[in-house]
């Protein structure tokens, strides 16, 4: 068609748009290989702050924080919500309804209420145990609890589960609903038991919505800032948490090492990514 | 088999139960307490000393959002006119920078807008400064950009218009074109064609942008506290005072946070009641 054609105007628009999205972007991972310690004045190629970035002890605990609890947090998270997803599919509508609402909330609540309210609620748990556990050692001298708990790995983990879930379930759930629901009858019309008929005919029906979950819970656990913020408490620091607490004190370029680090992670991974799918796709259709 | 199956949600929905659901009604009733545990409704009051913050919060948001949509509409239509391939590379070229934290991407414009940043080289370079200086008979080495409103609602429109985009570029694209053709073929002209066609068709995916750029808006506190310099306090930061901050006070805290938590259900539902259907968009 004559007229689908976009004008001059138009294209220049959008080329305007990826100028915006992307100048600050390479600003940022130009001025990373600066010699000097400015985010705007160049000073001549280096990789001085590459070597800082590998010898700060903070950044790279921070790192390690931010894999382990992105790790552990897809992998609950998968598992949790992927058999979240089959309950949910197999109840009834009244009953399911409600408890897929509920389910919603975290992903339509701000970022920051939902950071606040668990917040409340572990300090709230804290202060509650904290009493139990000053009457228990009162009252026996075998087993001493610690009265003094306090935020930190484990709320971080549960606050990163929480907000993963939905999202497997999200993805999850049209797989559930596109599959033919006579395979699992007729699976367990040839002899198998519901347990076999989960793992030979619904699993494989749904791995693609499992792995774009587990996918999307990783991505959302890497790139998470205010839940972790409000629940992670003084003693440990995801990378998010610790890029914001370096921007509070001083620029350093330190922050723009990170930066093109993980850039380059990201399209790494992306590349591999696209790869596979096109090897596979030319594996299926020759 | 369907009914056993559903008890794999129990779990599940005793999670639900624990760390969504409590969470919120211990929020409440911290909203309606006072530190010495008594029901209160001062947390409520205390409030209105703080409208400022709450005009200023919405005004921000309400300003980007109107940018976003201002820019990302166009940009989605036209993108949707583009080949397939032009179309492929321009979605991962939109969707990437997502992938980058947004604090990151936040800071970069730090180094750009400061009184001695990038731009205000730039300028220098360029003479700007100095025509400025001439012009008006001021004497100013810069402008002033970083910890300003405009740098907040800057960062806000960087870091969001992906979100508008995203769903009003996947609406377009899946318009069913034989009503397009339909409305030509009645007589319509191009103006016409998109104003009694494809907008009204698309406006789905406009509500649900506006939905994805406001709420993070209305609720951050890292871009204020990064672009606008601590000078330019929104509800975030309010809240994130309350709990982490130096005036420690989590029932108002809570009682702030309860607020937001109507607006963006308000926001939802005013959404919902537009746009029927096309749940999809919302998440992508």
């Amino acid at each position: 068609m004559n007229d689908k054609k976009n004008g001059f105007v138009s294209r220049l628009l959008i080329i305007l748009v990826f100028v915006f999205l992307y100048a600050p972007i390479i600003l940022l991972i130009l001025f990373s290989f600066n010699a000097g310690n400015s985010g705007s004045v160049w000073k001549g190629f280096s990789l001085h702050w590459y070597g800082e970035l590998f010898h700060n002890r903070l950044i790279l605990q921070s790192v390690y924080t931010t894999l382990l609890v992105s790790a552990l947090a897809t992998v609950i998270a998968t598992v949790a919500g992927t058999f979240a997803a089959i309950g949910f599919f197999a109840m009834r509508r009244e009953i399911r309804g409600p408890l897929v609402t509920v389910n919603n909330i975290p992903m339509m609540n701000a970022d920051i209420v939902t950071g606040v309210s668990l917040c409340l609620l572990f300090v709230a748990f804290f202060g509650f145990y904290g009493s139990f556990a000053h009457w228990f050692n009162g009252v026996q001298n075998f087993v001493h609890l610690k009265e003094q708990l306090s935020m930190g790995f484990g709320t971080l983990l549960i606050a990163h589960i929480g907000f993963n879930i939905p999202y497997v379930i999200l993805s999850v759930s049209p797989k559930l609903r596109q599959m033919d629901k006579n395979l699992v009858d007729a699976a367990q019309d040839l002899g198998c038991t519901w347990m076999q008929a989960f793992f030979k005919v619904i699993l494989p029906e749904i791995k693609p919505g499992i792995v774009s979950g587990a996918l999307t819970a990783f991505t959302m656990s890497i790139d998470d800032f205010v839940i972790s913020y409000f629940t992670a408490g003084s003693s440990s620091s995801t990378l998010a948490m610790t890029i914001y607490g370096m921007t509070k004190k001083r620029v350093t370029p330190q922050i723009n090492a990170v930066s093109t680090l993980l850039f380059l992670t990201v399209l790494i991974l992306l590349a591999l990514i696209n790869l596979r799918e096109s090897r596979r796709a030319a594996k299926t259709c020759p | 088999m369907k009914n056993r199956l559903s008890r794999l949600a129990y779990p599940y929905v005793l999670w639900m139960a624990l760390f969504v659901v409590a969470p919120i009604l211990i929020m409440l009733v911290y909203a309606f307490t006072s530190a010495d545990g008594g029901f209160t409704l001062a947390n409520f009051l205390r409030m209105g000393r703080y409208s400022v913050v709450f005009v200023r919060s919405f005004k921000l948001a309400l300003i980007a959002t109107v940018i976003c949509l201002l820019v990302g509409y166009p940009i989605s239509y036209f993108m949707s006119r583009e080949g397939p391939g032009f179309q492929r590379t321009a979605m991962v070229l939109i969707m990437l920078p997502m992938w980058m934290n947004f604090l990151l991407r936040t800071y970069s414009w730090m180094s750009i807008l400061e009184n001695n940043g990038l731009l205000n080289r730039f300028f220098r370079f360029i003479g700007l400064i100095s025509a400025w200086n001439a012009a008006f008979g001021t004497d100013i080495n810069g402008f002033r950009m970083l910890n300003t409103q405009g740098a907040v609602v800057l960062g806000m429109v960087y870091n969001y218009l992906p979100f508008m985009i995203l769903p009003i570029y996947s609406v377009i694209l899946k318009l069913d074109h034989s009503l397009i053709e339909a409305a030509r073929d009645l007589g319509a002209d191009g103006a016409h064609v998109f104003l009694k066609v494809t907008l009204p068709l698309s406006l789905p995916g406009v509500l649900s942008g506006i939905t994805m750029v406001f709420v993070p808006s209305v609720s951050t506190f890292a871009i204020s506290q990064m672009l606008g310099g601590g000078t330019q306090t929104l509800l975030g930061d309010l809240i994130e005072q309350q709990f982490l901050g130096g005036a420690y006070n989590p029932h108002l805290g809570a009682a702030i946070s309860l607020v937001m938590m109507l607006i963006v259900v308000l926001c939802m539902y005013v959404m919902n009641r537009f746009g029927e259907g096309e749940e999809e968009a919302v998440i992508l």
